[in-house]
This record gives structure tokens, sequence and C-alpha cells, in this order.
């Protein structure tokens, strides 16, 4: 089986902006870009859509591959379905209904708050962790990052990934059931688009690890809508009041980390963002160290999703600002458990396909060969200078003797490899000039 | 066939916390690399990690050394220490001579020896008093 089949990846690099410059190699976490005639390329297994590259790039080289809105015409109505983080995006005293309705002058036809689903998801939570009775701690499923980091590198934890339903999905459902009803139009004429934070959630869709299929059809960014939005919210706001919405303190909170822990009120739960962070964790995890948590939310960006590469403001102006708004703003409703009860036994907020491991791909299938081929590495990694200069290309020195080994890199891209070679090749070419001249007839004096 | 095997040796010192599961990091990360099914890396991961703590907590010293066959994943730790008395009463889960300190960062809830045992396919401990302790254990791996 080859992993890289359904390989979906939300970014591209544009060689014609690429100068090499490795901005993005070293900031891989999962050391999955490479540099080769200056320009960078990605090995499409190893890259688990995180956007660090995105973010580090100074000459905009990769593409974030979100939708446009004029990809968007093909729906006969388009509902927007915004991340709990693009409310922080704006001045604070612009409140979430100003924010529909300048979605709406942007070209949506409806707006889905994110609280609700949010909401009844922190719930499901909390009744799956009731019932749970498998190995601890669990591993929240909402980043789709950190979804492909387990797959990827963690595959023995598949099966402690939470299997509850992210809640971009549960108000893509709901803003389907509910537009098909109003309109009369078959599901597939209803757009339901994301307004993202990050590329990932474009995997998610394309994807959908752990569900039959996505319910969302398409992810903008904040980024790409930032303008017109701001535009937009000057315009509305100008124009008088707006509708109230029914958005809550506790699901616009989903914005940074700690939105599940905080609302399972549990101390034997905790939060994590940022890859190394999440990196760590998962580690101890695998090591069998944190059973004594129940669940563990990870977030790939730091701050979580206001960390997300695609955003416009900074994440922790971001965090104080959704503070600001969810005082602002009412609790969940108590009868929302009572619903969620209800459609938990229908099955509704449960994933119904499983995640499946998609493990790197070891020095070699047979462990034979790649017990030899580490035996090699080892060696050659021993010769190399150890000190990641990145030269050769490729992000480490780990990395590029992996490569050299594999038959995909040539040893003396190493300079100091090349430089030793050279060395050698300059003695032995010395030592023959001496030779000639000896019996030559000691010309020199 | 004597290639047939990779080899890598870990010095582990004890007291030192800050590096403490960083051998059965690396033990992981070679493991993966090698192919070795997700099942088998999660058994060894655990165990190893139990066995660096118990050097960590314990001893004065130790070389792990992990060795990988196509058969076989092989882990021997050999700990300069006080070694364990009563290797019988060490082997009962809930059984600990943690001190206070080591029970308040989260340790000594007398699983580690159980633990490791319940993870490997061999396991063997020999342990001399005030000299040190060897454990030795494996882990099946499906040709």
């Amino acid at each position: 089986m080859n992993p890289q089949t359904s390989c979906h990846h939300p970014l591209r690099f544009d060689a014609d902006k690429c100068d090499g410059c490795m901005a993005c190699m070293r900031a891989c976490p999962t050391a999955a870009v490479r540099v080769r005639k200056e320009k960078a390329w990605m090995l499409a297994d190893r890259c688990i859509d995180c956007g660090e590259c995105i973010r580090v790039c100074p000459g905009r080289a990769v593409v974030p591959l979100t939708d446009q809105m004029a990809d968007l015409s093909r729906f006969s109505c388009k509902v927007a379905i915004p991340s709990p983080t693009l409310y922080a995006q704006f001045d604070p005293d612009v409140s979430p209904g100003e924010v529909f309705a300048a979605l709406k002058l942007c070209g949506f036809d409806d707006v889905e708050g994110p609280s609700r689903a949010c909401d009844m998801v922190a719930a499901a939570t909390e009744i799956f962790l009731s019932e749970y009775r498998g190995q601890y701690p669990l591993i929240s499923s909402f980043c789709p990052t950190v979804v492909r980091l387990v797959q990827v590198k963690y595959p023995a934890l598949v099966e402690q990934v939470l299997p509850v339903v992210a809640p971009r999905e549960v108000s893509a459902r709901d803003a389907k059931a509910r537009k098909t009803a109003e309109t009369g139009l078959p599901e597939e004429r209803i757009g339901t688009v994301y307004i993202t934070p990050c590329p990932a959630k474009m995997v998610a869709i394309l994807e959908h690890p752990g569900m039959e299929r996505s319910y969302l059809d398409a992810a903008v960014s904040i980024s790409d809508l930032f303008r017109p939005l701001v535009t937009a919210i000057t315009k509305v706001r100008g124009g008088g009041s707006t509708a109230t919405t029914a958005e809550t303190s506790s699901g616009v909170n989903w914005a940074f980390l700690g939105a599940v822990p905080r609302s399972l009120r549990a101390a034997d739960s905790l939060s994590v963002a940022g890859l190394s962070n999440v990196i760590r964790i998962l580690d101890d995890v695998e090591k069998g160290r944190l059973r004594g948590y129940r669940f563990i939310e990870c977030h790939a960006c730091g701050e979580g999703c206001v960390g997300g590469c695609l955003t416009v403001e900074n994440p922790y102006v971001a965090r104080s600002k959704t503070i600001r708004l969810t005082q602002k703003l009412p609790a969940a409703s108590p009868e929302l458990r009572s619903e969620v009860e209800r459609r938990w036994r229908n099955g509704e907020f449960f994933m119904d396909a499983a995640f499946s491991a998609r493990p790197l791909r070891p020095l070699d299938e047979n462990i034979s060969r790649a017990i030899a081929k580490m035996t090699q590495k080892e060696a050659f990694l021993a010769e190399l200078p150890g000190i990641d200069c990145g030269a050769c290309g490729a992000p480490s020195c780990h990395a590029f003797a992996e490569d050299v080994v594999q038959g995909e890199a040539d040893r003396h891209a190493c300079v100091f490899s090349l430089q030793r070679a050279l060395a050698a090749q300059v003695e032995e070419l010395a030592s023959l000039v001496q030779g000639t001249r000896r019996s030559a007839g000691g010309e020199d004096q | 066939m004597a290639y047939d095997e990779f080899e890598r040796v870990y010095e582990v010192t004890g007291r030192d916390y800050a590096n403490a599961g960083r051998a059965s990091t690396s033990i992981k990360d070679i493991l993966k690399n090698l192919g070795v099914h997700p099942a088998v890396v999660r058994r060894t991961a655990i165990a190893s990690y139990e066995a660096e703590m118990n050097v960590v907590m314990y001893a004065v010293r130790a070389r792990m050394s992990l060795r990988v066959s196509p058969t076989a994943v092989t882990l021997e730790v050999q700990d300069e220490g006080p070694g364990i008395e009563d290797i019988d009463l060490a082997m009962q889960e809930g059984y600990s001579t943690a001190t206070p300190e080591m029970r308040e960062m989260g340790f000594g809830a007398g699983m580690g020896l159980p633990n490791i045992k319940r993870n490997a396919d061999v396991f063997d401990i020999k342990s001399e008093v005030s000299r040190g302790t060897r454990l030795l254990i494996s882990i099946a791996q499906a040709a």
C-alpha cells in the first residue's frame, strides 16, 4: 500500500517565487522539505499540513490552496461557517451580528454561527468520555494537523483519537439540513463554506479522516476575506442595527486552546498547543506516561486556532480580544444538553469511519535491508560534521544521511564530504607529481 | 548473519531528571525508522521508558543496549546501583520503594517492573545488592 496515493496537501511551492533561502526547510517540524537547485520541494508523505512553511516564507512562495470566492459560483446557496477565530480579527467592538452581515455583503447567502456546534460537541465529548472504557488518554481530533501527525508519526495511537465529529462538520451538516428545508434546493446546490484560519481544514474536507464524507464543501481563508470583510463591516456599521446572533461565550472560546478542558471542568484533562509541544506530549503518551489523563486537547498552532497561519491578527492579541468578546456573550442554553443527548443516541456526533494509521515509509519494507541501511546511515552520519548547516539541501545531517542511504542525495552534496574528497584527491595528485619528478631525476634543485 | 542486527547503546545517568526519557524516545524513533510493527514499537516504548526511569530514580548509571534483529527487539539494561533485595516482591503490582520525592514526581505506583514484564515476551532480571541490576527483555517480531 502506498501511503502517498490518497495524500492531499493544502499547499504548493511556487518555483518562480522560491529563491531557495531554506527558511521553510528549517521550520518544517517533520523534515518534509528539501532544497535542490535553489528550489524548495516537499516530501509529500512526510508533510502533515501544519503550514509552518507558509508562515516563514519571506517570498510568499508557499501558496496555501484554499478556495477563492469565485470558486463558489457552482452553488445556488452559499452558507458561511466562520471559525470562532474570525471575530478576533476585527476591532473588539465589532459584534458577531455585524460580522454575519458583512459576510452576507461579501457574497454569502447565509451564515451558520460556530457557537452552537462547539457547545454541542463539548457536551458530546463529555458524554463520550463518561461512557468510554478503552485506553487513556484520548487525543482530540478537531485539529486536522494533529490527526495527520498521529496517523504518520504515532500510528499505534490512532485508536486513542477521539471519535467525536468536529464542530465545523456539525455546523455544516446542520446548515445543509436547514437550508434544504428552507429553499427546497437539493443538498449539493447548497455550499457549506468554512472561513478558515489554516489550510489544514482543506485536507480535512478532501480526506475526511474518521468520516464517510465531509459536510463541508469548501474553505476560504480568513486572510483572503479580511480586506473585503473590513470594508463590509464599515458599511454595515454605517447602516444602523444588525440582527442578534445565537453566539455564546463557551462557543467562541473555541478560538484558543483549552475550550474542551474548560467546558469539561475536569482536572484529568490537559491542553497543549504548538507542534513541538504536541510532539513531546504524544511521545509521552506513547511511552505510557500520561495514562492518568483522560483527555488531551492538542492544537498544531501556538495558542490554538487563533495562531493559524491564515489569520491576520497576532494570536496573543486575538486571544485577548476573544476573551473580551466572550464577556459580552451569553452562556450556552442549558436545554442544549438534552438535544445533544437525543442526537448522541442517534449516533450523530460519532465518527462513522475508523482512523487509519499511515506510518512514515521506513528505511526499507524488508526489515533485514532496513537494518543494513540503518547501519550504513549511522556510519555515514559519523563522518558528517553534525552542525545541520543545511547547505546540502536537507534540514539536518541526520536527514541528509538518510537521503544518501536511500539513494536520494549524493554524498558530495555535503560541502564537508566534498572538501574531504577533494583534499584526498589533491594529496593523491601531489604524491603523483612528486613521484614523477623523482623519476625524472630531481630537477628541483 | 552478523550484519543482520542493529545495535545502539545509551548511557543513562541516575537522578538526571532533565534528560530522563530521551533514550526511550530515541529507541522509538529508531524502531519506526526500521519499519517495526506499531504494536511492537509501542510495547518497546513502554517497557524501555519504565526501565529508563528505574535507572534514573534508583541507580547511579546504566548502559542501555537496544538490539534489533528481523525476529526480535531486545533491550538490555545493566546498571550500577543499590540492586534489588527481593525480586519477587519488586515484581508485585503496587509494591514500590519510591521515596516521597519520587512520588511527588508522579512515580512510585509500583507498576514499573510488572509493566515491563507485561509488555515483553522474554523477561529476565538478575540483581546483586549494592552492585547493580541487569534486566534483559525481548519482544518478538512476526517474521
